[in-house]
């Protein structure tokens, strides 16, 4: 008997095929949109944590301005910068540092012959390499000297050289920055996009007082990388530097902080966080999708048992009972909703595999988000089923034998 | 599955009474209220033993379709007693009442009545999924049926692939199917040519004489109840005539 419903349930799906699908696509839509949602999300977030455990937790990162939690806001413009100054208060005041990476950063045209681009220029030293876990792939970083008089010189990330050389070879090769001309000497192994999405390969590294004198035409400093030793916690560090900094820039106590002291552990916090809003925001509206494909569901139902009412008299004339009826419509429901549920499945998939593809994040399938939506559509089958089916079960048979 | 409606009848006073297999009693079915009233019904009484061949017959709107009809538990009446094989069928509920229909009547409908995109094979086996039957039974039994009314080698064919009496002979073999005791034909005829009408009515009468089964046939062709044991005579919702012209099987 459970067979023979299945048996008809998917025989008259069959048999209005084109119309089935239209109804089961609200039901797709939704679940290939929460499946491609937490697929993607769930790599992102996996990516974080390794970006993050690469770098280590005893990363600390300075920037002026207060950390703002959300996205694009972050130092504050009326924060005054750094300069080169407390790089070295900091490297001569505050013990157990390995290493101070000063950074500055701004955007700048680059030509190179009849080729340009657009993109980051960082200026940076050799600290900023270890801080970031940067490797050079072909050529060299840059020398001692080269940072210390501020040559200029340069290294390019794998975006930027292949929009400026193709197939050529960089090496070798002059560029203009701006006005400014500069050597490449290295080529950085390529990163992928971060957890968060953003090219890392898309940017050229410089001497950071090449950068300041040359492109900047000033001696501030954007940000810096620290990276703490093992004699001193990753906490004691902060608030050392912490101290330091409200000191040099004349913070009196009860005034807020206009600079920041994150650590990696709460960078990745919150961008976890963010991910998992945006998650959370589309999630919702894949529900509310999965609600409109079961009212379709319903509706089409709701058709069928008014187009088959002369079969149910027939069925119930034959000696089906109202059981019976309601079993077939509602095996059918939801029927028509796993079967959406098992192509959105695939989709969704589908379309994580290229999302993860694009933003260069892992792509796992997660067993029981997959198990979720199958009972979810099932549900929403059996929810939206059952009144068409009551229906159905509940027409009189003599009526029904003589409908039209 | 089910209990015989004999022990499921809360042994009423008649035990030791002789039971008629069909008993109507003051049978009234009325239809609309007010100006709107259709007496359709008013006051049918009739007893129908095992075995008969009975025919009703009476001009339309005479009752005689919807005196088929309560039989076959498809439609209420407003008021009376029908009991079917001593049981009250008023008090059966409706899960009781498809399940008398399911193992006890066979339906045969004038339009044929089949399930259009199944085959002939699917159609004759429905009650038996109903029934519950496992599905080797069921084929074997619907092979047979379909054979029994001169129809093998048409298992495969859709209802729109057979002639009307054909299709009608699938009817036939369905309503059997499921060894009902009593089946219940109306106008079993009435879409076929006269030759066609005769074969389907030399067929009822094999399964009347053959297989001893009740059969209650409503129709309009007077030339019909030749074929029957007992012509029941409808008229204004009433029983005209009640005669006897054979004996029962």
């Amino acid at each position: 008997m459970a067979y023979e419903t299945l048996r008809l349930a998917l025989l008259a799906i069959l048999r209005n095929s084109l119309r089935s699908f239209l109804t089961i696509l609200g039901i797709v839509i939704g679940v290939a949109a929460v499946i491609a949602m937490v697929t993607i999300g769930s790599g992102s977030a996996k990516q974080v944590t390794n970006d993050v455990s690469t770098l280590g937790s005893s990363l600390l990162m300075v920037r002026p301005g207060k950390l703002e939690r959300g996205p694009g806001r972050g130092g504050g413009a009326s924060a005054p910068s750094f300069d080169l100054r407390d790089v070295e208060a900091i490297t001569r005041q505050i013990k157990g540092l390995e290493a101070v990476a000063p950074v500055a950063q701004g955007s700048a045209n680059i030509v190179s012959g009849s080729q340009n681009y657009s993109t980051t220029v960082f200026g940076v030293d050799d600290g900023y390499f270890i801080a970031r876990d940067l490797k050079i792939a072909e050529g060299r970083s840059f020398l001692e000297s080269e940072t210390h008089l501020g040559s200029s010189v340069c290294v390019l990330g794998e975006t930027v050289r292949s929009k400026l050389f193709g197939r050529g070879d960089p090496l070798g090769a002059t560029i203009r920055l701006k006005q400014v001309s500069c050597k490449v000497i290295g080529l950085l192994v390529p990163k992928g996009a971060s957890g968060f999405g953003s090219d890392q390969d898309d940017v050229v590294l410089m001497p950071l007082r090449a950068f300041q004198r040359r492109l900047a035409g000033n001696r501030d400093v954007g940000a810096m990388y620290i990276t703490v030793g093992d004699s001193v916690t990753t906490a004691k560090a902060k608030a050392d530097l912490e101290a330091l900094l409200r000191e040099r820039r004349r913070i009196g106590p009860n005034d807020e902080d206009n600079f920041s002291v994150s650590d990696m552990k709460e960078i990745a916090s919150m961008l976890t966080g963010i991910s998992n809003v945006l998650t959370g925001l589309l999630s919702a509206l894949a529900a509310v999708s999965l609600l409109v494909g079961g009212i379709g569901i319903m509706n089409i139902m709701l058709v069928s048992v008014t187009e088959r009412t002369r079969e149910i008299g027939i069925r119930l004339a034959i000696g089906a009972s109202a059981g019976q009826v309601l079993m077939q419509f509602l095996v059918e429901a939801v029927v028509l909703s796993l079967l959406g549920g098992m192509i959105g499945v695939v989709i969704g998939l589908l379309l994580a595999l290229v999302g993860t593809w694009f933003l260069s994040v892992p792509f796992t399938i997660d067993p029981a988000t997959i198990a979720l939506a199958f009972v979810f559509s099932a549900l929403v089958g059996v929810a939206f089923g059952f009144f068409p089916a009551r229906r159905a079960a509940n027409l009189d048979p003599i009526e029904a034998l003589r409908h039209q | 599955m089910i209990s015989r409606p004999e022990t499921a009848a809360s042994g009423g006073p008649a035990e030791t009474e002789h039971q008629p297999l069909i008993r109507l009693r003051d049978i009234y079915k009325i239809y609309g209220e007010g100006e709107a009233e259709v007496r359709a019904l008013q006051g049918v009484s009739l007893d129908i033993e095992a075995g008969e061949f009975v025919a009703i017959m009476g001009p339309s709107g005479s009752g005689k379709s919807t005196a088929m009809n309560i039989v076959g538990c498809l439609d209420r009446p407003t008021s009376g007693s029908y009991r079917f094989a001593g049981a009250e069928v008023g008090s059966l509920n409706r899960h009781q009442q498809s399940l008398l229909r399911r193992h006890f009547l066979g339906f045969v409908f004038q339009g044929y009545n089949l399930l259009p995109r199944s085959t002939a094979l699917e159609n004759v086996e429905l009650p038996l999924i109903y029934m519950g039957r496992p599905p080797a039974e069921r084929r074997a039994v619907a092979v047979d049926m379909l054979a029994r009314v001169g129809l093998a080698g048409r298992e495969r064919h859709l209802p729109s692939q057979l002639s009307g009496g054909q299709q009608q002979r699938v009817a036939i073999a369905r309503a059997i199917a499921g060894k009902p005791d009593v089946l219940l034909a109306d106008e079993p005829t009435g879409n076929l040519d006269s030759v066609r009408g005769r074969e389907i009515m030399d067929l009822l009468t094999a399964l009347n004489r053959e297989d001893g089964l009740t059969v209650l046939m409503v129709t309009h062709d007077p030339s019909m109840t030749e074929f029957a044991t007992r012509t029941v005579e409808f008229l204004d919702g009433r029983i005209a005539s009640d005669n006897q012209h054979r004996e029962a099987a």
